[in-house]
């Protein structure tokens, strides 16, 4: 066993090494150093090559045969080493979740510090074209369609405010046509004037629709995989854009091109192996960190849940997984931040919050127009805590943590000088 | 007494807002600290929610601002974060800081320059965030920064004085003041950075990230002044080996 382990770790790591090589070479052989918009547009390429030379079965060996050595070296040398990652997040870490956490509070605070930055979903629309069983805006779905005009988005940005935001996301289903760059163009300005920061989770668009949705005050981009495993990918989403599993493995390559200043992944938690999907995103991540050193990076952490006409999960997260995996990140990434939804039970969210998170959400709609018309029948997913945004900064400054409302200047979009 | 452009200054702490479990944490922290400068991030001050949770208890202390830039990755927003806090604050005080690299939050030397030398131009006494390098302070001296803040090591990392060497060098060719910012994590190293001649610290990350922020200012506000009494007082040279009083020239005797 001990010889097949070491055997196995060994090849791992020349991989690695081989792959980590291929990398720097094509940055340092295709970058020019001219700074053109925030400098990244002269790299060539795309996460995808370096996905297709994956070799993917024998990551999930190395996950499942770690041991407990493995576990504490990865813990003495944890940042941004794939092989600690891949210990941290094995069932083989589970006995040390304590030794996790308290490393991962120390690392948390003191980059950044109390901090807690908070921002809300603002729904534009539920329509999509895409079918994916899991999710509630899916097109065979029979539910009431909606986008929301000027008149309406107006209401909703007042409301937001009102709750102290000045952070937000704006949230569609994938419709190209009706809630395509037209839409956008159109929304963003309105929704910039209220906000400082404006961030995106729509369906993904050309590197040219970012450069110019930045110019119109587009700060961040959440594009999540859903899973890195392209049979499950496949079995999941079929029909509609969506089902091009390498335009959405691509689309980080994209946003960090077109100037975006932060690029958030993720993975939807029990469509597949969790563990082994984590482990593939902080490949990505640590992929786009050295391509793409001026972006920011933030992770989610969606686990599957019922939703209108959906499906059960696979392989699901337990509430202890879910902390492995925030504390294997922050253990791996420093300055990554870590973002947790109104999915997860208030009791369990409130002793996350100073475990690793760095941004959370409250008092959240899932449905367009949700702010203004409360109405269950249109959500993308029923959140689990209900509790107002005033509730929940009450709750972070009882535990000593900071929330923070205001983190961003609305007139910065990035160009060098 | 310290200078820096026109104003004196009694303490040599400069402190900041960021990290701080609450406003009234930060807020008896400062007080402890005795410091007369206090930085505060714009892209954190909500000038749109009226009475800010930061803004707001400075204001009502009397501390004088040091604006800074931070979260500016390029000239242009630096410049932008500039002239809102000219407008909505009313001072012309300005830590400059640009860090495009959102990892380390290295400060980015070119983008720094082009910026201080329109924000000197514009009437802003800039006070430049920069690594310990020597020719970049020389060179932002030369355009007319208030005062030069070199780094001892990355932003909240507490690592202490990384870049002495170079700190020394700094300080050694500097005609306006060196502020030694980031890397401070303990009064030793704040201690250290006064030894070596600096003309002030500038701690946040070590203070409001103690068990006990308000105990730790007072901390460091007694490390800088001993660190400049023994600045004043003039340390003894170090060797790695005892010394002889006169080895090469005591056969000469004491007669002329």
């Amino acid at each position: 066993m001990m010889a097949i382990q070491s055997q196995h770790q060994a090849s791992l790591g020349n991989e690695k090494d081989k792959l980590i090589g291929k990398l720097s070479g094509d940055v340092t052989g295709n970058f020019t150093g001219k700074a053109t918009g925030t400098g990244t547009g002269s790299v060539k390429g795309n996460f995808s090559e370096v996905f297709a030379a994956l070799d993917i079965d024998r990551w999930r060996l190395g996950l499942y045969s770690a041991t407990a050595a493995d576990v504490e070296r990865a813990l003495r040398a944890p940042a941004g080493r794939l092989d600690a990652l891949m210990a941290l997040l094995s069932p083989a870490a589970e006995p040390y979740l304590e030794q996790m956490a308290q490393q991962s509070v120390r690392l948390t605070r003191k980059r950044f510090g109390a901090n807690i930055g908070m921002y809300l979903p603002l729904y534009l629309s539920n329509l999509c074209a895409n079918e994916c069983d899991y999710c509630g805006f899916s097109m065979v779905n029979k539910i009431k369609r909606k986008t929301l005009n000027d008149a309406e988005i107006g209401r909703e940005i007042a409301l937001i405010q009102a709750m102290g935001y000045d952070s937000v996301l704006l949230v569609s289903g994938e419709h190209e046509t009706k809630v395509g760059m037209d839409y956008f163009r159109r929304v963003l300005p309105q929704v910039k004037s209220a906000f400082s920061y404006l961030a995106m989770e729509v369906q993904p668009l050309s590197e040219a629709d970012y450069a110019e949705l930045v110019s119109l005050g587009l700060d961040a981009v959440m594009v999540y995989q859903e899973t890195y495993q392209r049979r499950t990918y496949s079995e999941h989403h079929t029909r509609g854009k969506k089902t091009d599993f390498i335009w959405r493995l691509d689309t980080p390559d994209r946003l960090a091109r077109a100037g975006v200043d932060k690029i958030g992944l993720g993975v939807l938690l029990g469509l597949d192996d969790w563990r082994l999907d984590a482990l593939i995103m902080g490949h990505h991540l640590q992929y786009l960190e050295n391509r793409y050193w001026r972006s920011r990076y933030s992770i989610s952490l969606p686990r599957l849940r019922p939703c209108t006409g959906g499906v059960a999960p696979k392989t699901e997260i337990s509430d202890r997984g879910l902390v492995q995996m925030i504390c294997a990140f922050r253990l791996f990434s420093e300055s990554l931040d870590i973002s947790l939804s109104t999915r997860e039970r208030p009791d369990f969210r409130d002793n996350l919050f100073a475990l690793g998170i760095t941004q959370t959400s409250a008092g959240s709609a899932t449905s367009p127009g949700g702010y203004s018309e409360p109405d269950t029948h249109l959500d993308q997913f029923e959140i689990s805590d209900e509790r107002s945004a005033a509730t929940i900064a009450s709750v972070l400054k009882s535990r000593g943590l900071n929330p923070v409302w205001k983190d961003w200047e609305s007139g910065w979009h990035g160009e060098c000088a | 007494m310290l200078k820096i452009a026109d104003t004196d200054f009694s303490s040599r702490l400069f402190t900041g807002t960021g990290k701080f479990a609450s406003g009234r944490v930060m807020q008896d922290a400062i007080a402890a600290s005795g410091s007369e400068l206090v930085t505060l991030a714009m892209k954190r001050v909500d000038f749109k929610a009226g009475s800010d949770d930061i803004l707001a208890p400075l204001l009502s202390r009397g501390v004088r601002l040091l604006p800074n830039t931070s979260g500016a990755r390029t000239a242009k927003e630096a410049i932008f974060a500039a002239e809102l806090s000219r407008e909505m604050l009313g001072t012309e005080w300005l830590k400059l800081e640009i860090h495009p690299d959102p990892k380390y939050l290295m400060p980015c030397p070119i983008e720094t320059f082009l910026a201080a030398k329109e924000l000197v131009s514009q009437g802003f006494k800039v006070l430049p965030y920069v690594h310990a390098d020597p020719v970049l302070c020389r060179r932002l001296e030369e355009i007319g920064c208030a005062a030069v803040m070199p780094l001892g090591s990355p932003i909240g990392s507490n690592q202490g004085l990384v870049s002495r060497e170079f700190l020394k060098i700094i300080i050694e060719q500097a005609g306006i003041p060196v502020v030694v910012d980031a890397g401070i994590g303990a009064p030793s190293h704040a201690c250290e950075a006064m030894e070596l001649g600096a003309d002030a610290v500038l701690v946040n990350t070590a203070i409001a990230s103690s068990a006990d922020p308000v105990r730790m200012a007072k901390a460091f506000a007694k490390a800088v002044e001993i660190g400049r009494e023994a600045y004043l007082a003039g340390l003894g040279a170090t060797s790695h080996h005892a010394v002889e009083t006169s080895p090469l020239t005591g056969f000469l005797g004491t007669h002329p």
